[in-house]
């Protein structure tokens, strides 16, 4: 599994996530926003958390335009594998690669703190070493993971599965009071149509070492280097 | 050739800085504001005398990065 970590100016969590990545056994490289190519034989895409550009304009929004984002949209029409978190998100959102946006949380206050997620679905590269219902324990640090689309682009994301984690209680209900945002449908990631993309504003990098608080995070990494090397 | 930019979000998205702002007019006594809605304006200075040229870049540049057209409407206009 080799994986580029894309570097936007304002990024922050990019050697957390190329961490996580080299524990689960994949081969990291970072790549500069500015470069129009990703290097030979990328697998997977990942644009990780932080606050591009200062979150100028809009969250993700000059990021979104940044060169390299070409080279990320024809590695994703390949069928290549992207990973957006948090920040990264909010990028694939604004580049088109994810249908919606996300808005201001619905309190207005930035929201920093452990997080229970519901797994979806484990069908996917992003998942497969999950198990389908299961309930991890992530963090959650954002002020803009308020997720909206208009009403065809949510029946068409539940339609076809497309929704990846949903923020729950510890039970694994998915609460009112459990939704940290006000994101529709209590929605926390989302993947494409061919489920080779997926955008969630959780950050599984931080959960990956019980010296800082648990190894939830690990499926995610773990599921994409398995994964890869089953279909290889 | 001198133009502005008004972005606004659409009719119907939640808007919570405009309520925390509508909220904060009420707190400091200022009566007679139904609601607020927050949006952003951009002055641009164009290169181009064309006012035909002109409409078509602030356009681009609206639908391209200005506007986030899944939530916001944007109107342009260019001031001689």
């Amino acid at each position: 599994m080799k994986a580029a970590v894309i570097v936007f100016p304002g990024s922050n969590r990019d050697h957390d996530v190329a961490r996580a990545l080299r524990q689960a056994g994949a081969t990291v490289v970072s790549v500069w926003h500015a470069d129009h190519e990703l290097p030979a034989g990328t697998d997977l895409a990942v644009l990780p958390g932080g606050f591009s550009y200062g979150d100028y304009l809009r969250c993700g929004a000059i990021a979104g335009r940044a060169a390299i984002m070409d080279a990320v949209r024809a590695h994703a029409a390949r069928g290549g594998l992207v990973l957006g978190i948090c920040n990264g998100f909010q990028i694939l959102c604004e580049s088109g690669l994810l249908p919606g946006v996300l808005m201001r949380n619905a309190d207005l206050h930035f929201v920093c703190r452990r997080q229970h997620l519901l797994v979806e679905r484990a069908d996917t590269p992003f998942t497969n070493r999950y198990a389908r219902g299961q309930v991890i324990d992530v963090c959650i640090a954002h002020g803009e993971g308020n997720y909206a689309a208009d009403a065809e682009t949510f029946a068409r994301l539940d339609g076809e599965g497309r929704v990846a984690f949903r923020y729950c209680d510890a039970s694994g209900t998915v609460t009112r009071e459990a939704n940290p945002n006000g994101s529709f449908s209590a929605i926390a990631g989302i993947y494409s149509e061919r489920f080779n993309v997926l955008g969630m504003m959780p950050h599984p990098e931080n959960l990956i070492d019980n010296l800082v608080g648990g190894t939830d995070g690990r499926g995610l990494f773990d599921s994409l280097v398995a994964g890869l090397r089953t279909a290889a | 050739m001198k133009a502005r930019v008004t972005v606004t979000l659409k009719t119907g998205v939640l808007d919570p800085q405009g309520k925390a702002i509508e909220g904060a007019l009420k707190s400091l006594g200022i009566e007679g504001v139904g609601s607020v809605r927050q949006g952003k304006v951009f002055d641009l200075e164009l290169t181009t005398a064309d006012r035909e040229a002109a409409e078509a870049v602030l356009k681009d540049a609206c639908e391209k990065l200005l506007a986030n057209t899944v939530i916001e409407n944007y109107r342009i206009e260019i001031q001689g």
